[in-house]
């Protein structure tokens, strides 16, 4: 299988004050070829007279090298003659003198001021599009309760089962070992003072009113909201959204507001399900480390847990699932027509989605505790 | 011109003995046969479902025929070692009916890619090698557009210049004419033919545009769904007025011939 091909080469030699370079040999762009650079190093500037003798097949390496002579001649202001060559192959060099299309884009990297300016447009667009989605989806909801939404139930139902059933073990596991770690880090600290009890205090009272649906709301951002943004990028790309808005169907009646909606219903019991699961990671712990009974465990944090506890992390729960819900939906709406703009789209929607939920969160911290919750 | 393997001169650029493609137990075509000479173009056209792609496919490499041979070359490519294949992987170019270009990067890093993976050049030949090619393909100076930036005839050159980043000996077309429009179309058939005669390049084209096909083509093979095969091969114009194949010339002559199919009922 091995070749043998005659090697590409450039002998050069003076012939009185002529520098004649004759080039023979196979000349393949994948195989080795001498290049003008390292022909021309050793002799001065002087009239150069290239002359195909033994050339035998060429490509583009050999348009390569006529074009780099040419060169050459134009900086050292010296005539440089091609003798015997291929008109196609002068024809190729012809075209790596071309110059560029006028219209073609300016490369390198903008000022700091043009750069600045950039991203202030592209923040401002990217507060337009969401302050629109919003607006669609307000008046989706309008549209919804007068009946005439084109709004499809099974679609929404089969999302809740995605988001929602699918997600119970990783939101289980999650919770229970969040759980565990709480108690765990909070026994070995009250163990010092005789306080062990108060570990189902502390991981009952932090996982229902924050983590419970804290941790529900980030694997759903990461779950959900890029599964979200990735279905509707790609949608998108393959000119799917175009055809049901040229059918008179609005996407964010159709495709957006089933997401959203699901995400609404299924956060909260979500929530709950994780507050269950890291109770009992608590509890685990607490039984298995600091021996306190199971029925003491549960007495105490049923003590320490009241309905305004509950009520705020639930609240809190269904406004993260609207946020997941947005963010993954407009970033989805939002992507470029490529496969590269899917990707960065489900990226940025789980981006988009945690920073959310923790601003949103520490508002609701402010509120709640304005509130006296 | 550029160079296929050494002491190959003999041979036709591609060779199909007796090629059979299938998905899973059904069979698209059976025993396959033809050879495409050097600097050829050839079309391989048919109705819709007749398994051009499909063909197409199997002789790139994409698929492995269930039986028979494909050769570059006259060396042997379905049954070479990873080695061979890799080598006899850089005697063709593909351009895909989309183009399929890397979405993420520019076209400077589509048409460096194969050039950075398979040669030794280094960062600034890479960089003249990129401008030949899109200079080649009349998209000078857009190295720096990404693929989403482009329409769909810019982004079908940009694709046929990185499928000519290696000089390929042979070129295959997937449906270049699909989606662009006549003028687009026919200045797509001059590059064709421009980088055949340039550079001697063989050129199959799956296609069933006729304006391109009595344009360009020195020869075509056409399938049939019912034969499972080859139904004609030959000149495009010769097949059009004299081939003793019904649905050849219906073909070529893009109508039916109703009366001749009703009379032969008749008579049976």
């Amino acid at each position: 299988m091995s070749e043998t091909l005659p090697q590409a080469r450039a002998d050069a030699a003076q012939d009185g004050d002529t520098l004649v370079v004759r080039l023979g040999g196979d000349w393949r762009i994948t195989g080795r070829h001498p290049s003008w650079a390292e022909t021309i190093a050793r002799h001065p500037a002087q009239p150069v007279a290239l002359k195909a003798d033994g050339l035998g097949t060429w490509d583009s390496s050999l348009a390569l090298f006529l074009h780099a002579a040419r060169i050459w001649g134009q900086k050292q202001a010296v005539p440089v003659s091609f003798e015997g060559f291929p008109a196609e192959a002068s024809r190729l060099a012809d075209l790596l003198s071309a110059k560029p299309d006028p219209s073609c884009k300016p490369g390198g990297l903008p000022d700091l001021f043009t750069a600045l300016g950039g991203a202030t447009f592209k923040l401002w667009a990217e507060t337009k599009d969401l302050a629109q989605l919003v607006g669609e989806c307000v008046y989706s909801v309008a549209r919804f309760f007068r009946g005439h939404a084109q709004f499809r139930w099974r679609d929404a139902l089969t999302e809740m089962q995605q988001c929602g059933a699918m997600a119970l073990p990783i939101v289980g596991l999650i919770s229970f070992l969040v759980g565990i770690i709480m108690a765990y880090q909070g026994a070995v600290q009250l163990r010092q003072f005789g306080a062990d009890i108060y570990v189902a205090d502390m991981v009952g009272l932090a996982v229902v009113r924050e983590m419970g649906p804290m941790m529900a709301a980030i694997v759903l951002a990461g779950r959900t909201g890029a599964a979200f943004a990735a279905t509707l990028g790609n949608m998108k790309a393959n000119e799917e959204i175009d055809a049901l808005e040229t059918l008179g169907v609005s996407p964010v009646d159709f495709l957006v507001m089933p997401r959203i909606a699901a995400l609404f219903f299924m956060m909260p019991l979500l929530a709950l399900y994780a507050n269950c699961l890291g109770i009992l990671g608590g509890l685990v712990i607490s039984h298995g480390i600091l021996d306190i009974p199971a029925s003491l465990y549960w007495a105490e944090t049923k003590s320490i847990i009241d309905l305004s506890d509950l009520g705020t992390g639930l609240i809190k729960a269904a406004s993260f699932g609207l946020l997941i819900g947005v963010s993954g939906c407009l970033r989805g709406l939002q992507a470029e027509r490529s496969a590269a703009g899917v990707g960065q789209a489900a990226t940025a929607a789980v981006v988009t989605g945690i920073l959310l939920i923790i601003v949103s969160d520490s508002i609701y911290a402010v509120i709640f505790n304005i509130l006296g919750w | 011109m550029n160079t296929p393997p050494a002491n190959s001169a003999d041979f036709p650029a591609i060779e199909l003995d007796g090629v059979t493609c299938s998905y899973g137990d059904r069979v698209v075509l059976e025993k396959v046969s033809f050879a495409v000479k050097r600097a050829e173009i050839l079309f391989i056209i048919g109705g819709s479902g007749c398994g051009k792609s499909t063909l197409l496919r199997h002789m790139i490499g994409l698929k492995q025929p269930t039986q028979g041979t494909v050769r570059y070359f006259g060396r042997d490519f379905t049954h070479a070692t990873a080695a061979q294949r890799q080598e006899l992987l850089r005697t063709f170019g593909v351009l895909y009916q989309s183009g399929a270009l890397w979405s993420a990067m520019t076209l400077r890093e589509n048409v460096a890619l194969p050039l950075e993976l398979l040669t030794d050049l280094d960062r600034r030949e890479r960089d003249e090698i990129v401008a030949l090619k899109l200079a080649q393909v009349g998209l000078a100076g857009y190295e720096d557009y990404f693929p989403s930036e482009l329409s769909g005839g810019m982004k079908k050159r940009a694709g046929l210049a990185r499928a000519l980043a290696l000089d390929p000996a042979i070129v295959f077309f997937d449906e270049p004419s699909a989606g662009l429009d006549p003028i687009t179309s026919l200045k797509l058939d001059e590059l064709v033919r421009q980088i055949r005669d340039t550079l001697g390049t063989t050129i199959v084209i799956v296609s069933h545009e006729l304006a391109s096909i009595f344009d360009l083509a020195d020869r075509v093979v056409m399938l049939d769904r019912d034969v499972k095969g080859v139904l004609a091969e030959g000149d495009p114009r010769a097949l059009r007025d004299h081939s003793t194949e019904v649905r050849v010339r219906e073909f070529l002559n893009r109508r039916e011939e109703p009366v001749q199919r009703q009379s032969a009922k008749v008579t049976t």
